[in-house]
């Protein structure tokens, strides 16, 4: 069976894209998936970074693109989960260097090698967006409960519906539960109903998440992580398996159990 | 007194509330790509139309943007006033 392409997106950038799709590919990979995480960020490469593959880089997309290498040249296999990979992007070229029909072409090849193809997008909504889009199978919106990331979050959803590449499904990162509580940030219900769109993931805010970046290697390696354990539903979700969406709680401190208690 | 004043005076909107209402206004106008003085004119040029064939209550008329989902519509809402005598006779 040809593998499926997953496209994550969010419209503006700084959201966590990239964070939330190495974490998605790992927990692909831990079920047993073979996963390609794709870096279509030409310019900007960050996804190899994020899985700690930055120094096994050979070859990158462009090259494959334009013929200066075969497609499993430019692959590279993590080391410790075998079933994960990388197709890294070009730094040296922009987004003009690949186009719509290319990454379509490009992705009909690694259907046949993966099970599952996950596509981290540029931030924006221009040639970029569009070329990590054409392929999609499904798209995954990652936002955060900010006023200006739900705005761009609309607008991506909005060009995904009208070439017909819906129904998106949404993961909201970096909720703080703690503000949430205080009413001090949208809820995931405000995030719902504000982009009418079905939920597929809610990731909380984590310093894990931080550390495990800085180290190169994601929260979803983690068993301690409460984000690495939120990406890892996602996996399984995307996979087809339904898991409950688990209850955030503010991990709080002594002093704030008791400033609670005295209230 | 200042005590009873803070316990009845209404409890100001929480930053979360506010956020959401300013979204659910901007993303109407997102959605169908048409600015608040866009959809003034529009209206502006439905009166006059409209008011060439039946007299309205130009002051009572609303035109609005709903949402369904990510579905929009534009609804408008045109009293009519009592046909004056003899109109179609002119």
């Amino acid at each position: 069976m040809p593998g499926r392409v997953i496209t994550i997106t969010s419209g503006k950038g700084g959201v966590g894209k990239t964070t939330t799709t190495a974490n998605i590919a790992v927990g692909l990979a831990l079920l047993g998936q073979r996963v390609v995480a794709v870096d279509t960020d030409i310019g900007l490469r960050n996804l190899d970074l994020v899985l700690g593959l930055d120094n096994r880089i050979v070859y990158d997309l462009v090259d494959v693109v334009e013929g200066r290498c075969r497609l499993r040249q430019a692959i590279v296999k993590d080391r410790h989960l075998p079933e994960l990979a990388l197709l890294p992007a070009a730094q040296t070229r922009d987004k003009s260097a690949v186009t719509a029909a290319q990454m379509c072409a490009l992705c009909g090849e690694l259907r046949q090698e993966f099970d599952y193809i996950m596509l981290d997008s540029p931030a924006g909504i221009e040639s970029g967006f569009h070329n990590a889009l054409a392929p999609a199978d499904q798209v995954v919106i990652v936002t955060t409960p900010d006023v200006s990331a739900v705005r761009d979050a609309d607008r991506a959803i909005g060009f995904i519906e009208a070439n017909e590449k819906g129904p998106a499904r949404l993961v909201v990162n970096r909720i703080k539960p703690e503000m949430v509580r205080r009413g001090e940030m949208l809820t995931i219900e405000d995030v719902l109903e504000l982009l009418a769109i079905d939920l597929v993931g809610i990731v909380p805010e984590d310093e894990s998440v931080v550390v495990s970046t800085n180290r190169g290697s994601p929260a979803a390696l983690d068993r301690k992580s409460q984000a690495g354990q939120a990406f890892r539903n996602i996996a399984k979700r995307l996979h087809g398996e339904e898991v409950p969406f688990m209850a955030i709680k503010p991990s709080e401190t002594l002093l704030g159990r008791l400033v609670r208690l005295v209230r | 007194m200042g005590f009873l004043d803070a316990l009845l005076r209404p409890r100001q909107p929480t930053s979360r509330a506010i956020a959401k209402e300013r979204l659910q206004l901007v993303l109407v106008h997102d959605r169908v790509q048409l600015s608040p003085q866009t959809l003034q004119d529009l209206k502006d040029e439905l009166i006059e139309t409209i008011s060439r064939y039946v007299d309205i209550d130009r002051d009572a008329v609303e035109i609005s943007l709903s949402q369904n989902r990510r579905e929009s519509r534009l609804v408008a809402d045109i009293p009519l006033t009592r046909a004056k005598r003899g109109r179609s006779e002119r």
